[in-house]
């Protein structure tokens, strides 16, 4: 409790416990490529968050509407080992909600060509599995996740396949990628706006507006959390965001 | 669950069930449903119909749980089997998992929850037939559920969809352009201090029609809070 | 704030703006808002009296305060007291010290002499505090009640039933011949002659505390 006075007696000051700027972002640390059984993966840090997303390709039927498209489906698993908050069983609301959110801005842009992914009109597709791995929750799982998510598949490879089965470390093509949205969480505590909260920060969050922006600045998802905003507060979050995302852009 | 891309959803200006692009469907409510909860609420909207039932505040077990200054708002949205098309299989979804949290983050700024420490207010929702915007059916219904239940309130809490169908921006998605739309956008604020209680978007839109969208969301969610207060009343006539 | 001529007193909503804190002082049921309004936290009724705003809620659960005059129902004896349902979220605490005036040799003696399981008794609120509820018996109103039938009426409908200084419940229990107490929870025990005629009554009360008019329709409801 004593700690989370602290935090917004600085914030009055404008200044963060960890001596940030209100629109900046931790430090940001990228590895890709580092599970070779994946079809595709990356490693993102922010701060001391940690978190690895991981592409698997499996052969699926597709959905009766979009007979010739790939599937796409997004998993987040809040382990144990990330946060001793963190319990085992099934997926928490947060973790569901992490999960969908990072879903809803690979899919909403579009980014993925998935009707270049059919093998079978109506019978066999490729299906594309994001399986988000928290190793350390330190605040913004979010941003992490759906930056990670982004990042895998820019590399994920699709396997070769033949005589209907996957040969597993054959590779005949790059996963087709053709927009990529970069998803920034703006918060607001005490009628300021900050990106990139760490975990002490987030417990005294009033609202947060999670917004996934395209590199032609669409907007293709937003979630909010929290408590109210009003239309000037939505109105500059999501200024904040466009200015944010341009510059996380550079990362891929 | 892709997008049918290049789906003509508006013929000469008008939608595929015959509204202007800004125009709500039908919309029904009813308080006092369900004689066992301490408030209840129906909402339709065209073909989709929501029954939210509020429960408390009631002691909240197991004890570990419990919040010692004020209750705790527990949210369960579900679609009944019957709901939709194809058969919706019992259990919770992912996506019911999300909706039931947003509903409930939709709701609880509203309320005063420090009288009642250790207690739960269990909000449950039944969506019984699916037709488009069944969150933000869901979340009229449950402003009018919980204002029956006696529980202490700010404000009510109006929700409307907005959307884009062949770039037009509208109001109120049913099912088809739910599912077909460029962009879908449901939204929940209270009623007289217009803060945004619930803002999701999926799709693509600029920033100046999200800016555009929210402010017919507002002018049309009016009309949606007098049939709340009308509704409120209604309980109570002769 | 005109009243209404449809023979329903006037309906507040939360979220209401009912006056400003400027003209009136805010009572029951209501708020101030940021910008000095006095806003309605209930679906009630509307009662302006002298300066005065309050919202009576037409339903919720009842919340002890310290002095409420209560009825409750013996759930449970335990070693030093007993537990009691208040028909509240919360259960409410019967110690020994405050359930019995003499010395009680807990050797010898079984708690449920005093008051067993299932026992009726009318009791004070002596403190509540974050859900922690403790009663009394101190007092000479404070007692076990015996024989009797209860009855649940929406608690802060509770002054409705009595009347202005009583003149609801003196009404009814003359008419009926019949002994009432009415709990500030909202539960009321009757015992005497007409008691179905005593609870019709009091349901009624109930259903239409938000209609103008409704004394004189119990008043020929009883002499009927």
């Amino acid at each position: 409790m004593l700690r989370a006075d602290y935090i917004l007696k600085l914030l009055e000051k404008n200044e963060r416990i960890d001596g940030r700027k209100l629109d900046e972002f931790r430090k940001i640390e990228i590895e890709r490529n580092i599970i070779e059984k994946a079809e595709g993966s990356a490693r993102v840090r922010i701060g001391k968050t940690d978190v690895i997303a991981g592409i698997k390709m499996e052969i699926e039927t597709p959905f009766p509407d979009t007979p010739n498209e790939g599937v796409l489906k997004t998993h987040a698993e809040f382990a144990p080992i990330a946060h001793p908050d963190f319990l085992p069983g099934p997926p928490s609301e947060d973790a569901t909600e992490l999960a969908r959110v990072v879903d809803r801005g690979i899919r909403e842009s579009n980014s993925i060509e998935l009707e270049k992914l059919c093998i079978l009109e109506g019978q066999k597709v490729w299906g594309v599995f994001i399986d988000i791995h928290i190793i350390n929750h330190d605040g913004n799982l979010i941003d992490a996740s759906s930056l990670a998510a982004l990042l895998a598949l820019m590399n994920t490879k699709i396997p070769k396949y033949e005589n209907d089965k996957i040969v597993r470390g054959e590779y005949v093509a790059k996963l087709p990628i053709s927009h990529y949205p970069i998803n920034v969480t703006v918060s607001k505590i005490m009628n300021k706006y900050l990106v990139d909260l760490n975990r002490e920060e987030e417990d005294v969050v009033d609202a947060w507006l999670s917004i996934a922006v395209r590199e032609d600045n669409y907007l293709c998802s937003m979630q909010k959390g929290g408590k109210g905003l009003n239309i000037k507060d939505v109105d500059e979050m999501i200024d904040l965001a466009i200015k944010k995302s341009k510059e996380l852009r550079k990362l891929l | 669950m892709g997008k049918i891309k290049g789906i003509e959803l508006l013929k000469n200006g008008k939608r595929l069930d015959g509204r202007m692009p800004l125009e709500m469907r039908e919309i029904e409510m009813k308080v006092g449903v369900i004689p066992n909860a301490n408030g209840s609420a129906m909402v339709r909207f065209g073909k989709t119909i929501a029954v939210a039932a509020v429960y408390g505040p009631r002691l909240l077990l197991p004890k570990h749980l419990q919040e010692n200054d004020r209750a705790v708002v527990q949210c369960r949205y579900n679609m009944a089997p019957f709901s939709t098309d194809e058969r919706v299989k019992p259990g919770p979804t992912r996506r019911e998992i999300e909706i039931s949290k947003v509903i409930r983050q939709a709701v609880e700024p509203v309320l005063f929850l420090e009288n009642y420490p250790k207690t739960t207010i269990d909000i449950f929702i039944e969506i019984l037939q699916a037709d488009g915007s069944t969150r933000v059916t869901s979340i009229n219904a449950t402003s009018l559920a919980l204002a029956d239940a006696g529980v202490p309130m700010k404000d009510l809490v109006v929700a409307l969809s907005g959307g884009k169908i062949n770039g037009t921006l509208i109001l109120d998605l049913n099912g088809l352009e739910d599912n077909n739309s460029e962009a879908d956008m449901p939204v929940a604020f209270t009623a007289n201090k217009k803060e945004i209680t619930l803002l999701q978007m999926d799709g693509e839109l600029t920033k100046e029609e999200i800016k555009k969208l929210l402010k017919e969301i507002f002018t049309a969610g009016e009309k949606i809070y007098q049939m709340q207060i009308k509704a409120l009343k209604d309980r109570y006539s002769e | 704030m005109t009243k209404q001529n449809n023979g329903v007193r006037e309906i507040a909503y939360p979220g209401q703006i009912l006056g400003s804190s400027k003209e009136y002082l805010a009572s029951h049921g209501t708020y101030i808002d940021e910008q000095g309004n006095i806003v309605s936290k209930y679906l009630g009724i509307l009662s302006i009296s002298g300066n005065y705003i309050s919202v009576i809620p037409l339903s919720g659960v009842y919340v002890p305060k310290p002095g409420d005059h209560i009825i409750g129902i013996v759930t449970e004896v335990e070693k030093v007291g007993w537990v009691v349902d208040i028909n509240s979220p919360w259960l409410a605490f019967l110690s020994l010290s405050e359930g019995v005036d003499e010395f009680v040799d807990l050797k010898r003696v079984l708690l449920n002499r005093y008051y067993d399981e299932g026992d009726v008794i009318y009791a004070q609120v002596l403190s509540a505090k974050k859900g922690d509820i403790q009663l009394s018996m101190k007092g000479p109103s404070f007692k076990k009640l015996k024989g009797g039938v209860l009855v649940k009426v929406t608690p802060s409908k509770v002054p409705r039933v009595i009347g202005k200084e009583g003149s609801m419940i003196n009404l009814i229990k003359e008419k009926t011949r019949t002994i009432i107490r009415v709990g500030q929870n909202g539960l009321v025990w009757i015992s005497g002659e007409k008691v179905d005629k005593a609870i019709m009554t009091i349901k009624r009360i109930d259903e239409k505390s938000h209609v103008y008019g409704l004394t004189e329709e119990i008043t020929k409801m009883l002499s009927e």
